[in-house]
């Protein structure tokens, strides 16, 4: 094996004097603008989702500030910071930006770019034995078409989104004819495109994807022993394929409806406002299982390491993960119970959303079992594990409620949704990214960060988050509707709770940055494998962190070897 | 060991037209907003973007096709891309999967509109709106399906054979027979897309202001592009064939570009079918 090459403690800055070995670097420039190293590239992913992140978490501050008390308290004073004039138009048009805004930011520029471009371009191809992706080049542009997206969404915050003012208050969804009728301005032209630009960067990146894991498994290396997170990122490929060209489509048809006089969605001479609805959800329904399945992935992996045994039921968490992935696309009409779908369809997709439930059993069980009877060590990355999987379960099952479609009826854009996919995402897609953050932390790095800032990360995220999300239960229960900056009194108490809750997950959040800066500044060295015997994948096999161009040549999976332990027998 | 590279795929230099491509999709798209908008320097915009954007692709397959020609493109390399561009093509089967969706969505669940004098009136929710739900709307006259759509039929299916032409002489070594080919393929796909502009520009009915329009402009244009794009494509294999590309065992350059024809192929038999002919059935048909 030619993997184990002279470990860089400080990998930026130094390009020059290595001559021609593994770990020869380009110039600054060329290294992080011009990259082709999976690396590389998915190192910056990392940084904008990040980048992102903060900004979407920022927004979501100035709402739960807004919402801390009945009435209109901040929105006039951000409009005039933005150089609006305040009134009652204005101010609930800056809302809906915010809203948009966050969710958008959220989804398409935090939670995709971490999960698929930042973990999934460092470890698909380290984990298959592979020395890059299969299209470097694309890859690197994958990356730069997600950043002008973000510029994209940025731009339309500027500009005019409607007579009440700028930037497009459409909603993540861009519902018509919000979008289209009551939005003149070009701010929501830019926020479409922002999702062209990112949606087209996604596809690049899943048609990468799914030829690497196809075609660039180490020699040895089955399907049926590739690694879980690997194939968790074929499946989310896959939906990405094809679920996202849908989704052009249908803002491509919002922006001639805008612009060139079509009536796709425009009711009033014939179009029908409801296929916009069917056309997104055929999209956004995959989206979310886009959005969660890296993570089941993550999961699995540091599950396993932890409990220092392989995976319960391995070929059973694999097709789970296809068969949600399959029955993903056959139920997005549960997003649109209220639109007056007929009984029949309604009662169809309650049975198959129902049914998304049993795969998704099997993953949940699946992780308890491997971790019964295993020696477990509560590392961080386990600890945010094993919220995860019990945070994503409360999602679930609150899930396994709004799927019936005659509950839905009362709780259809209420506050019980906003904490139901909350739990999913805000739990379970962050919780698995800050787990997968710190099981590979170490390996990207070189240096270990402080697992008592960790779990002090872990104890104090987890209280705020909950504290945020789980009295809007109540308020949905209440019948408090989304996306209102203003409500009655009656929901004042939850509200507050809530808003306080956003404060202990802001602090928390700083506890994680003063973690990255005690990693790099005092933090040790890690070691190649710093977890022990539980991590059996092949990047543990590495140097931390790896060099530049790893495995020149191919380690070889013994025909013998299990699914889950992939080193090479003399190690 | 280190510095040696004991495998066969393709590890790539820096590169900077990935930055570049991404920047002109960027100014593509915010010229097309101006645009749109019409705001100050659309046409500026716009035209930077779509320079860039041409630049880029121009200078990305020109890097592909010399790695290739420098035998960077092992059997497995060759594989990766047959991959890329199987599932570039499922993506784009999704993309029009959309624009069906809208169709049938009109096609089978119409609203009471009329269409007179070019003017869309709804007659949604009061008496008499039984009368008018149809589809095509009332008011609107159809193209007829055997006349030049049937002929734009044939002509894609005869270059379908044709690119099979050119893709046998290809394999048995007969360069001639594969230029005849590709010139024939060529010349058609101009034909069809000179056909669609014609037939666009006689049509009975204008671009948008019903269902029936949005979604037969919309759905055959982006067909019509994709026509674009391919014998674009087909035109770069044919310079590369008189410049001495491909042989008889490595052409995947051409192969693509005939998966792709074969593919806006086959949505063309199914705009013909649902648009043309099953979408107009019944309709008054355009006397010309």
């Amino acid at each position: 094996m030619a993997t184990t090459a002279e470990t860089l403690p400080i990998p930026e800055g130094q390009s020059a004097d290595h001559g021609h070995d593994a770990d020869h670097k380009p110039g600054f420039f060329a290294r992080w603008f011009m990259s082709t190293n999976h690396k590389d590239i998915g190192t910056l992913y990392l940084i904008f989702a990040i980048f992102a992140g903060i900004i979407g978490g920022a927004i979501s501050g100035i709402m739960r500030m807004e919402l801390a008390a009945p009435g209109i308290q901040y929105l006039g004073w951000w409009v005039d910071f933005m150089g609006g004039e305040a009134s009652f138009d204005a101010n609930l048009h800056m809302w809906n930006v915010l809203i948009t805004a966050h969710g958008l930011i959220m989804v398409f520029f935090m939670v995709m770019p971490a999960m698929i471009g930042g973990f999934g371009n460092w470890f698909v191809p380290l984990m298959i034995g592979a020395p890059d992706m299969a299209f470097p080049r694309m890859n690197n542009i994958s990356f730069w078409l997600t950043v002008a997206g973000f510029m994209s969404l940025m731009f339309s915050m500027f500009v005019p989104g409607s007579a009440a003012g700028l930037g497009a208050g459409t909603g993540w969804t861009v519902y018509a004819p919000l979008s289209t009728t009551y939005a003149n301005g070009p701010a929501v032209d830019f926020a479409i495109f922002s999702l062209h630009l990112a949606g087209a960067g996604s596809i690049l990146g899943a048609t990468n994807f799914i030829t690497t894991i196809f075609n660039m498994r180490a020699p040895g290396m089955t399907l049926h022993k590739m690694p879980l997170f690997v194939w968790s990122v074929l499946v989310t490929a896959f939906l990405l394929l094809l679920a996202l060209p849908v989704l052009a489509a249908a803002i491509t048809m919002l922006l001639t409806d805008r612009n060139f006089d079509t009536t796709f969605f425009d009711g009033s001479r014939g179009g029908d406002p409801v296929l916009y609805q069917h056309l997104f959800w055929f999209f956004g329904h995959p989206e979310v299982y886009i959005m969660i399945l890296p993570g089941f992935g993550m999961v699995s992996q540091i599950v396993a390491t932890f409990s220092r045994k392989p995976v319960f039921g391995y070929l059973g968490m694999a097709y789970a993960m296809v068969a949600i992935g399959v029955v993903g696309f056959i139920v997005w009409a549960h997003h649109m119970y209220t639109v007056g779908l007929d009984v029949n369809t309604k009662m169809y997709f309650t049975a198959a959303t129902m049914v998304i439930a049993v795969p998704t059993g099997v993953k949940i069980f699946s992780w308890i079992a491997t971790m019964w009877g295993g020696s477990l060590e509560f590392k961080s990355p386990l600890v945010w594990s094993l919220g995860f999987i019990f945070l994503f379960t409360v999602g679930g099952v609150t899930g396994v409620v709004l799927a019936n479609g005659g509950i839905d009826d009362n709780l259809h854009d209420t506050y019980y949704v906003v904490a139901h996919f909350h739990y999913v995402l805000s739990m379970g897609a962050v919780f698995s990214l800050f787990a997968g953050f710190y099981y590979w932390f170490p390996k990207m790095s070189g240096r270990m960060h402080s697992e008592f800032l960790s779990h002090l990360h872990f104890w104090t995220f987890f209280v705020g988050v909950n504290v945020i999300f789980f009295p809007q239960h109540f308020l949905g229960i209440q019948g408090m509707p989304r996306r209102y900056p203003d409500y009655t009194a009656a929901y004042e108490y939850w509200n507050q709770i809530s808003s306080m809750g956003y404060m202990i997950m802001a602090g928390s959040m700083l506890i994680f940055f003063v973690n990255l800066i005690y990693a790099y500044t005092m933090g040790k060295k890690a070691a190649d494998n710093p977890w022990g015997e539980g991590a059996t994948t092949l990047e543990w096999t590495l140097s931390s962190p790896p060099p530049f161009h790893q495995f020149e040549t191919l380690p070889v999976i013994d025909d013998n070897a299990d699914y889950h332990d992939h080193r090479p027998a003399s190690a | 060991m280190a510095g040696t590279k004991n495998h066969d795929y393709h590890i790539l230099e820096p590169d900077i037209w990935p930055l570049i491509g991404s920047i002109s999709a960027l100014t593509f798209t915010t010229g097309m907003v101006f645009y749109m908008n019409e705001m100050a320097n659309a046409h500026l915009v716009l035209g930077l973007g779509i320079a860039g954007l041409i630049a880029t692709f121009f200078s990305w397959f020109a890097n592909i096709v010399r790695e290739a020609e420098g035998g960077d493109h092992t059997p497995v390399v060759q594989l990766h891309m047959r991959y890329g561009m199987i599932l570039f093509i499922a993506s784009e089967v999704m993309f029009f999967v959309g624009w069906f969706w809208s169709w049938f969505d009109f096609s089978l669940f119409p609203q009471p509109i009329e269409i007179i004098d070019g003017q869309t009136i709804s007659m949604f929710g009061e008496s008499g709106a039984a009368a008018i739900t149809q589809f095509p709307h009332k008011g609107i006259e159809v193209l007829d399906a055997f006349d030049l759509p049937l002929l734009n039929t044939l002509i894609l299916l005869c270059s379908g054979t044709t690119v099979t032409w050119a893709h046998h002489s290809l394999i048995h070594g007969d360069r001639e027979g594969l230029k005849k080919g590709l010139w024939a393929t060529i010349l058609l796909g101009l034909v069809f897309t000179a056909v669609q502009a014609y037939e666009y520009d006689h049509a009975p009915f204008a671009f948008g202001g019903n269902p029936y329009s949005s979604a037969f402009y919309m759905a055959t244009g982006f067909h019509g592009f994709h026509v674009l794009v391919g014998t674009i494509f087909l035109i770069v294999c044919l310079f590369r064939t008189y410049k001495g590309h491909f042989t008889p065992r490595q052409h995947f350059g051409f192969e693509a570009a005939a998966w792709y024809w074969h593919f806006v192929d086959v949505v063309w038999l199914f705009l013909f079918v649902a648009i043309y002919v099953w979408g107009g059935w019944g309709a008054p048909v355009y006397a010309g």
